[in-house]
């Protein structure tokens, strides 16, 4: 038994944001049913591949993003596409789908046509920048929304460009944010029997998170004071990154509990001088680069994870800057079960990231692999009792059986 | 609209500090649950109302405007209440404050809880422990509780007791290495808490999770959510490339992930500098060759744009300096607006790097009503960032403005737990009953 065992999920959406969200109902027991396009949702054709070939079965995006769901390739065009689309949604308590805002209406599926078939299904429409609005046709990406939503603009070194996140980092965050949604809709659904559209901007979901930006934005609202791009260089008593004997270490707050730094540091004589125990020390430049010198020397004799060792021993708050090598292979995350692996009938054995979350019941579960494009086209239409004949109008030529 | 709520009915114990745990509380207060967070007078946890109660004022001075932006560049009586870093997610909340270092306390707590559905912490691992709060202590009050823990790396394995914020189980995830500046060393990465974000989000989602399956069980459950694991997910491209092909990556600035080009920051005609945060930057990316062409008609069509060494993707990736060096000289000459005004009509994804204070001007977000106003007393008025979804029948609203510190001891002691007049002062006299931090607490 899986908490969302009971939901089904009819998934339109492609790309990251909302297969990331749909992911995590499938992973706690939701079916969904992933309607991708004849050629396949464009994540397909994203890597990286596996040895580097590009295949549309062989991403390894698309896969991470896809697992535990079943996909049914539909040609939307075709009248018998759309018909077969509104049988599977008069069974589902959620539809879920990222066109461009008002091409959902173009293809007789829109919101309108929803409720008047099904009052308690709802609609989450995700977007760039909303349903509404002078920017809703415009086109964005990850880079082009967190630097307009998300705190991008302090982030880097002053006299350069801000510079964004690894990868495609903030449209996880903002498909975690659907997930939200799609669950508090549900609620909505099942407890009161509100169906209703959820419009979703992208730019909203990265202004609205909590990573900073908020704070930015209040903190002009106050004082009028603007952020400015600061490097995490060493700075503070410690504070920022640091290099040390095989890499860096990050002391980013460390300096908050001075106790417990000078614990860590095992009480050497320089450490001991009194003007660093004033807290106004913290602010002087002097002062602060002083005390660096010293620990930097102390960094640069030791590796990463001896360091990391002491700072646990003397709760310090610190993070020795790992690569995917380093994490992939650490013992604490092997030895949690972190890691999973699926088979998949092209790609073999995949490892990938675990369980976003431990439940005690109910809980993640790695059911099925992603799923072939359209390899449950059938199975998914019949148990929607569409017929033969219907299934092979809809479905057209060319689909992967 | 329904004047419900999806979450209307369901109460949340907020114990939780700093950022991922109250933004978690926060979302389930969006959505209607009645949030309550529990706060000590005793105690001034650090990083959850500002870094010190009483901070000094050249604290204040020298910090940046997300934590030393304070209203009117004042300290004011009770700067718990309207400290920057943490105000925007007070929203949504009720506050009541009890010593749970205290056996009273503790039994006050116990008396909630029984009256409760989810209890949500994120403190450092052993915190709720040294305090007597454990899942069976909970279940002692209520059968039905469902307990959230959010612990660094899990509460097992060798790093359990690691201390960490966000940033730092971002290094230790691999993140702090991935980005940056491709010729700079990672010590010119700002610390940032994406970690935090994801966490928050998740954790809400995982209580909407529990709350699913008791609804069906009639039994709560404990949620570990190992915030580092919990984290990994964000860095998809780099975990799968590593297991797939055993390819460490590294940063690549600004560049796509998938070798899309152009793909980058450019400078903007700016009406000042960096150093006041006057310089402007605007993004564009184009993500397949037709996205290309009109950019080449954004820029008006200028003759480098057809030579060979920008005429594939590959060749635009392979030659991306020079490219970025010349749509740079095009985009410095106009406004970051203009240059997104102008891409966008050709179909080409941009948008300016907006410093924060100018998001309150934009025009699509005003369209929106995205910003909402409140009033809190000890703050006064002002405008914050608004929600992240809009539901047509169950609108997200900001009912309560940041709470303030005790602000709903009355309800919590005299409503909820039933408190009478006599217990009440009693629970005051003791201390537990405060609207302002005892003065033992700096």
């Amino acid at each position: 038994m899986q908490a969302f065992d009971d939901v089904t999920v009819l998934d339109l959406t492609c790309h990251v944001a909302g297969p990331y969200a749909t992911r995590l109902l499938a992973d706690f027991g939701a079916d969904v049913i992933k309607i991708e396009r004849p050629g396949g949702d464009p994540a397909r054709a994203l890597g990286p591949f596996q040895g580097d070939a590009p295949h549309p079965e062989k991403s390894g995006l698309f896969f991470y993003l896809n697992c535990n769901k079943r996909s049914v390739v539909l040609d939307l065009k075709r009248e018998a596409a759309r018909s077969a689309l509104l049988r599977l949604a008069d069974r589902a308590d959620l539809v879920v789908e990222s066109f461009r805002p008002g091409v959902i209406e173009r293809l007789g599926i829109g919101w309108e046509t929803l409720q008047a078939r099904k009052p308690s299904l709802s609609l989450i429409s995700v977007s760039n920048f909303g349903q509404t609005g002078p920017y809703r046709d415009y086109r964005a990406s990850e880079l082009v929304l967190y630097g307009f939503g998300g705190e991008m603009y302090s982030m880097g070194l002053t006299e350069r460009e801000p510079v964004k996140m690894a990868g495609t980092a903030a449209l996880f965050e903002s498909g975690s944010a659907v997930a939200v949604a799609a669950a508090g809709a549900l609620f909505a659904s099942r407890r009161f029997g509100i169906g209703q559209r959820v419009d979703i901007s992208l730019a909203e979901t990265q202004l609205g998170g909590v990573d900073r930006r908020h704070a930015a934005a209040i903190g002009y609202q106050f004082s009028g004071r603007r952020m400015v791009r600061t490097a995490g260089a060493a700075a503070g008593m410690p504070g920022g990154i640091y290099a040390c004997a095989d890499g860096y270490v990050d002391f980013n707050g460390a300096g908050l509990y001075p106790d417990r730094v000078l614990d860590m540091l095992n009480s050497p004589e320089w450490a001991l001088d009194p003007k660093y125990a004033d807290p106004l020390a913290r602010l002087n430049p002097a002062i602060i680069e002083e005390w660096n010198a010293n620990f930097i020397a102390w960094c640069i004799e030791r590796t990463k994870r001896e360091i990391w060792t002491e700072a646990r021993r003397a709760r310090v708050l610190c993070g020795p800057l790992f690569t995917m090598q380093d994490m992939y292979e650490d013992e604490h995350f092997r030895g949690r079960g972190f890691w999973q692996k699926a088979e998949h009938r092209l790609m073999g054995e995949v490892e990938m990231a675990g369980r976003p979350f431990i439940m005690q019941q109910g809980g993640w579960q790695l059911r099925r692999p992603a799923p072939l494009l359209g390899e449950h086209t059938q199975e998914v239409l019949r148990e929607a009792g569409v017929s033969e004949a219907a299934i092979a109008a809809a479905t057209g030529e060319g689909v992967l059986r | 609209m329904t004047g419900r709520m999806p979450l209307e009915g369901y109460r949340v114990i907020d114990l939780c500090v700093v950022w991922a745990g109250p933004f978690a509380t926060m979302l389930l207060g969006d959505l209607g649950a009645e949030v309550i967070k529990v706060e000590n007078p005793f105690v001034f946890q650090p990083l959850t109302r500002g870094a010190m109660a009483h901070p000094p004022a050249a604290m204040i001075e020298n910090s940046p405007a997300w934590s030393g932006g304070f209203p009117r560049n004042q300290l004011g009586p009770r700067p718990w209440n309207y400290g920057p870093t943490f105000v925007s997610i007070f929203r949504n909340k009720k506050s009541f404050t009890v010593d749970l270092r205290r056996p009273e306390g503790l039994e006050l707590l116990q008396r909630l809880v029984a009256r409760s559905d989810v209890v949500y912490e994120n403190n450092a691992t052993g915190t709720m422990e040294k305090l007597g709060i454990t899942y069976d202590w909970l279940r002692q009050a209520n059968e039905r509780i469902i307990f959230v823990r959010v612990p660094a790396y899990g509460s097992s394995g060798p790093y359990r007791t690691a201390r960490a914020l966000g940033v730092h189980l971002e290094g230790v995830m691999g993140h702090t290495l991935l980005r940056g500046y491709e010729d700079t060393d990672p010590s010119a990465n700002t610390a940032i808490y994406s970690g935090d974000y994801l966490a928050g989000a998740q954790g809400a989602f995982a209580v909407m999770a529990a709350l699913w399956q008791r609804e069906k069980t009639g039994e709560g459950q404990l949620i570990e959510i190992a915030q580092a694991e919990n984290a990994a997910s964000m860095f998809t491209q780099a975990i799968m490339d590593y297991t797939l092909n055993r390819r460490v990556q590294g940063t690549i600035g600004n560049r796509d992930v998938f070798g899309r080009a152009p793909c980058g920051v450019y400078p903007a005609r700016s009406p000042g500098t960096a150093e006041a945060s006057l310089d402007r930057w605007v993004s564009i990316h184009c993500t397949d060759d037709a996205a290309w062409e009109g950019l080449k008609r954004a820029m008006g069509s200028p003759a480098w744009a057809e030579e060979p060494r920008f005429a594939t993707n590959e060749a635009r990736a392979a030659n991306f300096r020079e490219l970025d060096a010349l749509i740079g000289a095009w985009t410095a000459e106009l406004e970051d607006y203009e240059v997104m005004r102008r891409c966008q009509a050709e179909g080409v994804a941009a948008a300016p790097v907006l410093e924060a204070s100018r998001t309150f001007d934009d025009p699509q977000l005003r369209a929106r009503n995205f910003f909402r106003r409140q009033r809190q007393a000890d703050a006064g008025e002002y405008e914050y960032l608004g929600p992240m979804w809009q539901f047509g029948e169950t609108p997200v609203e900001f009912y309560q403005p940041p709470v303030m510190f005790g602000e709903h001891n009355d309800y919590v002691y005299r409503e909820l737990l039933g408190c009478s007049e006599e217990e009440y002062q009693r629970f005051q006299d003791a201390g537990h009953v405060a609207m302002e931090y005892d003065a033992s607490v700096r």
